[in-house]
């Protein structure tokens, strides 16, 4: 089974399944993942499902888009592998990718 | 000061950019609340001069239910409409029948109103379009207060500038204040009167947002309420937002600011100079930031940020702490629900935001020809957006106007705005909110609210001025 893998600021991890064809950040509240908000529902207007992709996976996740730039710009914590979970499509693809919940939501 | 508005339009450029060098360069020498008395005495000469007449806050009249207007008739910019409970009327008709509405003729100018959810938040998104400068509210600020904050700029200005300070209201520097917090919701609460009525809106509400706002800005406690007086009078200017706020009191009241807080600057920049350890307050802060370090000097500036801080802490919050009360009271089967489950509070802090809207709008100016919802925006043109209609829009929210504090997408709430301005204090309102209720529940067994509360005299504050309640503590 194609698997996502939340890990929490306090290392303890879950692994989700991969559904196709919805956002990651939906993935996460659908499956009730903590540490993630989404206040926007999915407009990349809230920042507040700020996670961090591993090195390893960057290239596989794709670049941030210009409105998602805006809203990290002003997120604590932001880091080079930053994102926002709403921005990112879940494709089969991404099977085994490891997410990282920052401390907080903005 | 807002050198642009003091100097003659037909300067020519290089006339100009050098009136506003020397400005510049005045106010980084003459002190503020000189500054500030000097923008008030020319003020009045200009006003004398050319026989203007002062703005005057505007006289309360009853206004005509919406279904006897025509459409082009309808102005929503009126101060008293939230108090004479007609807003929600009026914005289910223009969400209806003319979400992205015109209105040449207002007290204010002309505006645009954007009511639909969907529509606001593509404006809030779109700053590029949409500015927020020169200000959010709906009309201008009376010449030479004329302070400018960085909710009112845009990026990349606006960027810096937050970055500055807000980490001072930041979830991690919030887990220290949590226990602070509580200690002084107790404290007020545990000083209520029993069985008899009192004022819940000075009580309580103003009374913990001002020590809230006292801890943020490491101001002298016991003057506290000095912060609330002048929130009051920078978001109450007649010019600005219809309110009641005097133009000769607000320049006094702004000047009596900027010298508190130029002392204030001046007291801690010689602390840190002298080897002692910043604190985590707003100024120490901006202190300690290159883009803000030498704001100060750059009165306006320095006056509008700490001004949008006061303001952004005050009125929402306390605000919403009234109207947590009162709509609890307005729906007994969700004091009902919350009774059976405290774990609801959290969701119903959400929905009180999202139910009051505490602030109506916030202003934008098109940089370009645009459309909007079929309509045709002329650049310069003035677009309000109304969160306040947004939160009650029927295709985002079902059954809008109900208060129900298990609803699932409160969230989704635009009380906070979206995009690049969205509210920077939201963590903290959402905790003072959350513990003022946790902390409530299990002391009274009955919180009444007796009467009608009194409403604010505004078009961006939808607030409370009174509200008597009365507390039975629980057995």
């Amino acid at each position: 089974m194609a698997t996502i893998t939340f890990i929490q600021h306090d290392g303890t991890s879950r692994d989700i399944p991969l559904t196709e064809g919805t956002s990651l950040m939906q993935l996460a509240r659908d499956n009730r993942v903590p540490g993630i908000d989404g206040d926007c529902g999915g407009a990349c207007a809230c920042g507040t499902c700020h996670v961090i992709i591993d090195r390893e996976w960057l290239a596989a996740v794709g670049p941030r888009n210009a409105e998602e730039k805006q809203m990290l710009e002003l997120t604590p914590d932001v880091q080079p592998g930053s994102r926002l979970a709403c921005q990112i499509q879940t494709t089969g693809a991404l099977d085994g990718l490891r997410v990282h919940l920052p401390e907080h939501q903005m | 000061m807002n050198t642009r508005t003091l100097l003659p339009t037909t300067l020519n450029p290089t006339l100009r950019r050098l009136a506003e060098q020397a400005i510049t360069k005045a106010q980084a020498t003459i002190p503020i609340p000189l500054q500030i008395k000097g923008a008030h005495l020319f003020l009045k000469a200009k006003q004398r001069a050319l026989k203007q007449a002062r703005v005057r806050p505007p006289v309360e009249t009853p206004l005509p239910p919406v279904e006897q207007l025509a459409l082009t008739e309808i102005d929503v910019s009126n101060p008293f409409l939230f108090r004479q409970g007609l807003w929600q009327s009026y914005f289910k008709r223009l969400r209806d029948e003319a979400p992205v509405h015109y209105q040449p003729n207002s007290p204010f100018g002309p505006y645009w109103s954007v009511t639909r959810y969907d529509d606001i938040l593509a404006v809030d998104k779109n700053h590029a379009v949409f500015s927020a400068e020169p200000f959010i509210v709906m009309g201008d600020p009376p010449e030479g207060l004329g302070v400018e904050m960085f909710i009112a700029m845009d990026p990349p200005r606006h960027d810096a500038q937050r970055k500055a300070v807000q980490d001072v209201v930041a979830p991690k520097n919030l887990q220290d204040m949590e226990a602070l917090i509580r200690s002084r919701v107790r404290d007020v609460l545990d000083s209520l009167p029993e069985d008899q009525p009192f004022d819940w809106v000075p009580t309580v509400s103003i009374e913990l947002t001002a020590r809230m706002l006292a801890t943020l800005l490491d101001f002298p406690y016991e003057q506290r309420h000095k912060l609330v007086y002048w929130s009051d009078l920078a978001a109450g200017s007649a010019e600005a937002t219809g309110g009641t706020a005097d133009t000769d009191e607000t320049f006094i009241g702004v000047a009596d600011m900027a010298s508190h807080f130029t002392r204030l600057w001046h007291d801690k920049a010689a602390r840190r100079a002298a080897g002692e350890k910043p604190g985590f307050d707003l100024i120490s802060l901006m202190q300690g930031n290159d883009d803000t370090k030498d704001l100060v000097k750059r009165p306006m500036e320095f006056l509008g940020n700490l001004a949008l801080l006061i303001v952004g802490g005050n009125d929402t919050t306390r605000n919403s702490m009234s109207a947590g009360v009162l709509a609890l009271n307005r729906y007994p089967e969700e004091m009902a629900k919350l009774r059976a489950d405290p774990g609801l509070i959290p969701n119903m802090v959400s929905e009180i935001i999202r139910w009051q809207t505490p602030l109506a709008y916030m202003r934008r100016m098109a940089t370009c020809d645009t459309m909007l919802g079929g309509q045709f925006i002329r650049k310069g043109d003035k677009v309000m957006m109304w969160y306040a209609s947004g939160n009650r829009d029927e295709r985002k929210f079902a059954n809008p106007d109900a208060f129900l504090i298990d609803r699932d997408n409160a969230r989704q709430h635009m009380s906070f705005g979206y995009g690049v301005h969205r509210c920077m204090g939201n963590r903290l309102a959402e905790l003072q909110l959350k513990i003022l209720w946790e902390e409530l529940l299990p002391r009274f067994s009955t919180i009444e609210v007796i009467g009608e509360p009194e409403r604010v005299q505004s078009n961006l504050v939808r607030g409370y001025a009174s509200m008597m309640v009365r507390v039975k503590r629980a057995k």
